[in-house]
């Protein structure tokens, strides 16, 4: 009965130190809990054993719910978290993608509309240290398919030295001309062609 | 030999092909006696002559009647139609010869004469030809015997007589061979007869190499790589297929055996396009940018880097080689924008060759060695040129029809095939040296570009 009594006691230390620890944790469960033990260290003096055994239960009972609770709480934030964080990285990723760079005629000179996007490639780039890049360079349909597989070459090379230069590692980047030969418009006029004339990205 | 050349009549001209052809005979004999090919040799002194002024505005008046039908059955009565037919038009598709209408013929049709003793030569100088063609056949099975003639219709002269034997099957090789002939009494070459002719064409939604007879003639796939080639590359022998292929994502260069899948692949950082096998070895050069920079090197059979050619930072793309693989032609952005320049590649020396016009690609030394034609884009138009190797004598070969891409002579620099849009998507299509006769060659759905025509190939 004593032992047990002292087992008891040395439970009630425990577990609003365990309490407390969890509630540093967690920000948003800790006010309710902080209340129940209160009233729980307030109780244990008295020596009807049934109330004790009643009020141990009980008080274990919540103990373990919020426990469970907390956790429950712990997962799904993590979750949420998580998901955001991917959601974040999801929608960097198809910016840092889906925006490309555009070039002059027969040009492979950085613009400074390109060197903005590139520095904001390279900020994601040092972010998502794991990831490669793959750098595809096109042109668009005037002029003849070799020089522009040429001309293609050199503005992924022109992107990639920029995004070398401010520090990302070279091997982390493939260049890929297409030249002419995967155009985003097919059509015919100075809008086309403009769009055609590009540095597109792409995360391995 | 100029003025007899400007000379209208018509009996100069022929005259003026006799004496050409004792100048070429007697120069083969010469190159015979020296151990030479005469093919090679008897080159740029001889037909300089026709080239001077352009041979393809006045061409030869030729008739040629239906065949005689010696076996008088039912297969030498189709054959005496379809094989006169195939002899019209393979000569015709040369660009020298103008086929007289059969339907003016003074000489009756159901019985031709086919032997000198009995032609009767002024039924044929009176309808203006200058040059008749006699055949007889019989066919039995799956054979046939083909005798062909051609006579001088003024001199009532026997130029060429030929007798073939073989299967039906045979029949374009037999033409082929005949037409060799002719053209070798007339140019002293034996004409395109036993060239192909690569391109790119789109099968399964990526370009692919095809690879049809020089007519156009059975057009098929020669690479399945499920990606996009380009710029097909013939040996000078004609074994040997050089090209890009983005088969690994990226363009790399493949050397492929025609008969096999034996080769070698140049896959380094970067691109490696534009190959351009060097005359009469087992070398190429080709554009690769490991070095960051686009230049040009020379490379073995198998791939291998044996020096680089090109040394100025920017674009040096498109090699194409002198006949005699001493001087190479390439286009260069080293004076801001794309021009063409040659390089002599002993000494290292490099010269400008065009000067006209703001974007010059797509050189191709003719195999006369004289001439370079290539493309030029002018207000977003592009268009074939012909340059003389000096950068004298330039001379435009298309105008106002669409884009006009990617000249190539053919082995006997007579002719030029090229790409064109001017039916709206693009096909290949082939005109004469100096852009008279141009006409679709290639008859395939779908987009068709870049064509290259293959040397003879003498196997055949």
């Amino acid at each position: 009965m004593r032992k047990k009594l002292w087992i008891y006691l040395a439970l009630l230390v425990v577990i609003p130190g365990l309490m407390f620890t969890v509630s540093c944790a967690k920000k948003v469960t800790q006010a309710e809990p902080s209340a129940e033990e209160t009233v729980a260290e307030a109780e244990p003096v008295k020596d009807d054993s049934a109330r004790i055994a009643e009020e141990k239960a009980a008080q274990e009972e919540a103990a373990r719910q919020w426990e469970m609770a907390s956790e429950e709480d712990i997962q799904a934030e993590t979750a949420a978290k998580e998901e955001e964080l991917m959601q974040d990285m999801a929608a960097a990723k198809l910016m840092f993608e889906n925006e490309d760079i555009y070039f002059d005629f027969d040009s492979s000179a950085l613009q400074t509309m390109a060197r903005e996007v590139l520095q904001r490639k390279g900020n994601f780039l040092f972010e998502l240290v794991d990831a490669s890049v793959i750098v595809e360079g096109h042109c668009d349909d005037r002029g003849t398919a070799a020089y522009n597989i040429a001309l293609g070459d050199r503005r992924a090379e022109s992107a990639k030295a920029f995004l070398v230069d401010i520090g990302i590692d070279a091997l982390r980047i493939t260049t890929i001309s297409y030249g002419e030969e995967r155009p985003v418009d097919s059509g015919s006029n100075a809008e086309a062609w403009a769009k055609n004339r590009r540095v597109h990205f792409v995360i391995e | 030999m100029f003025q007899c050349f400007r000379d209208y009549y018509v009996f100069n001209v022929i005259k003026f092909m006799q004496k050409l052809k004792f100048i070429i005979i007697f120069l083969a004999m010469v190159c015979l006696n020296l151990g030479l090919a005469p093919n090679h040799a008897v080159g740029a002194e001889e037909y300089e002559y026709i080239d001077i002024s352009n041979p393809f505005l006045r061409k030869i008046p030729t008739a040629i009647p239906r065949f005689k039908n010696i076996s008088g059955n039912m297969k030498g009565r189709d054959l005496s139609v379809d094989l006169a037919n195939s002899v019209s038009k393979t000569l015709e598709f040369t660009g020298y010869f103008e086929m007289l209408d059969r339907g003016a013929f003074l000489a009756d049709p159901h019985d031709p004469k086919i032997v000198a003793t009995e032609i009767n030569f002024r039924n044929w100088t009176v309808v203006g030809s200058e040059l008749l063609v006699t055949g007889g056949v019989a066919a039995k099975e799956e054979y046939m015997e083909l005798e062909l003639r051609m006579f001088d219709t003024f001199q009532g002269k026997l130029i060429i007589g030929k007798r073939y034997k073989g299967r039906i099957s045979n029949q374009r090789q037999m033409i082929h061979r005949f037409c060799g002939e002719v053209m070798y009494h007339l140019t002293g070459n034996r004409g395109v007869f036993n060239s192909q002719i690569a391109f790119i064409s789109v099968s399964n939604g990526n370009k692919e190499i095809f690879i049809s007879e020089f007519d156009g003639y059975k057009p098929h796939q020669f690479t399945n790589n499920n990606a996009i080639t380009l710029f097909p590359a013939w040996s000078s022998d004609a074994q040997w297929m050089a090209y890009t292929s983005y088969v690994n994502g990226k363009p790399d260069l493949y050397i492929r055996n025609i008969k096999g899948k034996s080769g070698a692949v140049v896959s380094k950082k970067g691109i490696q396009i534009t190959p351009a096998w060097v005359p009469g070895k087992f070398e190429l050069a080709a554009t690769l940018s490991f070095s960051g920079d686009q230049e040009i090197y020379l490379l073995t059979g198998q791939g291998k880097v044996i020096k680089r050619l090109t040394k100025s930072r920017g674009i040096d793309v498109e090699p194409t080689w002198s006949p005699d693989g001493k001087k190479m032609a390439f286009v260069s952005k080293r004076s801001g924008t794309p021009q063409i320049y040659i390089k002599d590649v002993a000494s290292g020396r490099v010269r400008r060759l065009t000067y006209e016009g703001r974007y010059n690609t797509q050189p191709n030394w003719s195999p006369k060695g004289d001439k370079i034609a290539f493309s030029t884009m002018q207000i977003g138009r592009i268009d074939i040129f012909t340059i003389g190797v000096d950068g004298k004598d330039l001379r435009r070969l298309t105008e106002d029809q669409g884009d006009n891409e990617a000249p190539c002579w053919s082995p006997d620099g007579s002719l030029i095939t090229f790409s064109s849009s001017r039916e709206g998507i693009s096909k290949i299509y082939v005109m004469t040296a100096f852009g008279t006769d141009q006409r679709r060659l290639i008859s395939l759905p779908g987009p068709q570009t870049n064509p290259k025509w293959s040397p003879n190939i003498t196997s055949n």
